[in-house]
């Protein structure tokens, strides 16, 4: 379990995160959704620990993740997959190096086992074919698919993506949603997504955190969404007249 | 008060760039992939530059000493060691902070705008150690034979400017790069090369590192890169000459 206790983080005197505390559950996808801007992807870089929190604890099961130092944190870094918004790939590296970049750097494998290992979770995420493409040389759509293979080649226990939808057709976007969904039961890992992408909210949001302003405004599930009298993740939730009018009529 | 926030935050990238490896086998291969792509692809211009400087400061010398008192062997003596003393050193260092101290800067800023660093970070890896690291023992260990690349193309940039237009006969020409030959030239060039070496990565590689924002400010990094490790190399070399030839 990662637990989040009341952390803080602000920047040049501007606070993005306000006394946020949040439990996210294992082989469940955790969605945090929210506005553009109100800090969803500050919590999530925060509890990676790729920025430091002012006030606070972090904990990944019983350990206080942020008090620990660079070397301890890595320790649990190595059971982090993470799936950034622009991919993150590495451009000068083929599909098949980015993949097996994780495998170099902490196993003693060799190099027949790493492409084994690289090509069966690239064969997993359903890239075929791709192995010696650059990532300029492929789609959006592929580049995500390659970045979740390199996440999870080091079989992770945490699994953070941040807006994997953004950017991509609807198509592509449930390819890619049920592909984190798959991966996290299989897995069984703490997954924690970040989007504000609603087919995905309505599609997997078991655990759904609604993050307004830096602050945690709601929790719940995406049964209980539809019914929530919260009148900001309503605004949220059933932003344009279509929606709302769905809203209503469901109502009366 | 910047310059002394730059000064703290380049020191204590210093100390994480060398810090311990991960692991030795992968910092190995990128050292080699940074030589072929900060070293031998520079070999090119170095080539280029010298020869042409080398001819330059022959013809200038030949002509600034047309004096029947100066014997004409002074001219090959005069192009070696400006060639050694400075050119080969101080002036295709800053050859070199124009063409690798921006590509450099603009390499790893990318990878921070485009969250490769953090993708680095996240796998646990002490990113400023695996992308700084080789770059630096790299330019360290090949810009030194840069420089006697330099030297031996610009002496012979001179010799050819000189016999081709008759200000200076062959035989002077050799005999004045051998006279009063003081080896230790040599050696006052490569310990600058070395310092500049260091200059140039670590300098663009602490612009580069610390980029926020997009496009545009990954392009102002890369100016500040090379601006600043110009300056560096300036001022280290007058108190470098003024340590080792004093």
């Amino acid at each position: 379990m990662i637990k989040v206790s009341h952390i803080w983080k602000s920047f040049n005197n501007q606070t993005v995160l306000k006394d946020i505390s949040i439990e996210f559950d294992q082989g469940m996808i955790n969605l945090i959704i929210g506005q553009s801007g109100s800090g969803k992807t500050v919590l999530l870089k925060s509890i990676v620990g790729l920025l430091d929190i002012d006030k606070g604890e972090i904990k990944f099961e019983d350990i206080v993740y942020n008090k620990l130092n660079f070397k301890k944190k890595k320790e649990i870094r190595k059971k982090i997959g993470m799936l950034f918004q622009g991919s993150a790939l590495f451009d000068s590296s083929t599909v098949e190096e980015n993949v097996i970049y994780p495998l170099d750097m902490f196993t003693n494998m060799s190099f027949e086992e790493k492409r084994e290992r690289a090509n069966f979770c690239l064969k997993r995420v359903n890239v075929l074919n791709a192995n010696h493409h650059y990532p300029s040389e492929i789609s959006g759509g592929m580049q995500k698919r390659v970045a979740i293979a390199r996440a999870i080649v080091l079989n992770p226990k945490y699994l953070f993506c941040d807006e994997p939808d953004s950017g991509l057709d609807p198509i592509t976007t449930l390819r890619i949603d049920n592909l984190i969904k798959e991966i996290t039961e299989e897995f069984n890992t703490i997954t924690i997504v970040n989007t504000h992408d609603m087919n995905s909210v309505m599609e997997f949001g078991e655990k759904i955190i609604f993050i307004h302003d830096g602050q945690k405004w709601w929790e719940g599930t995406k049964e209980e969404i539809l019914h929530t009298d919260n009148e900001k993740l309503n605004d949220f939730v059933f932003a344009n007249h279509m929606a709302k009018r769905m809203k209503q009529m469901k109502r009366t | 008060m910047q310059l002394f926030y730059h000064i703290g935050q380049y020191f204590i990238l210093l100390t994480k760039v060398f810090s311990k490896p991960e692991k030795g086998k992968i910092y190995y291969k990128q050292t080699l992939k940074e030589i072929i792509s900060l070293g031998i692809n520079s070999i090119g211009i170095v080539i280029i530059i010298s020869a042409f400087t080398g001819a330059v400061i022959t013809l200038q010398t030949a002509y600034n000493t047309e004096n029947p008192f100066y014997p004409r062997y002074l001219i090959g003596l005069m192009a070696r060691d400006t060639i050694i003393l400075e050119f080969s050193s101080t002036m295709v260092g800053l050859i070199l902070a124009g063409k690798i101290g921006s590509s450099i800067a603009s390499e790893i800023g990318t990878m921070r705008i485009t969250e490769q660093i953090e993708a680095l970070e996240i796998m646990g890896v002490n990113s400023a150690s695996y992308l700084i690291l080789p770059k630096i023992i790299a330019s360290v260990l090949f810009n030194p034979l840069l420089t006697m690349i330099s030297i031996a193309v610009g002496v012979f940039g001179g010799w050819i400017a000189g016999t081709a237009t008759g200000v200076v006969s062959s035989e002077d020409y050799i005999y004045g790069i051998q006279f009063a030959f003081t080896p230790f030239y040599v050696t006052y060039a490569l310990i600058k090369t070395v310092f500049f070496a260091f200059i140039i990565t670590s300098v663009s590689s602490y612009y580069g590192y610390f980029v926020k924002g997009g496009a545009l400010e990954v392009g102002r990094s890369s100016t500040k890169a090379v601006v600043y490790s110009c300056i560096l190399i300036l001022l280290f070399d007058v108190i470098l000459t003024q340590l080792i030839l004093s």
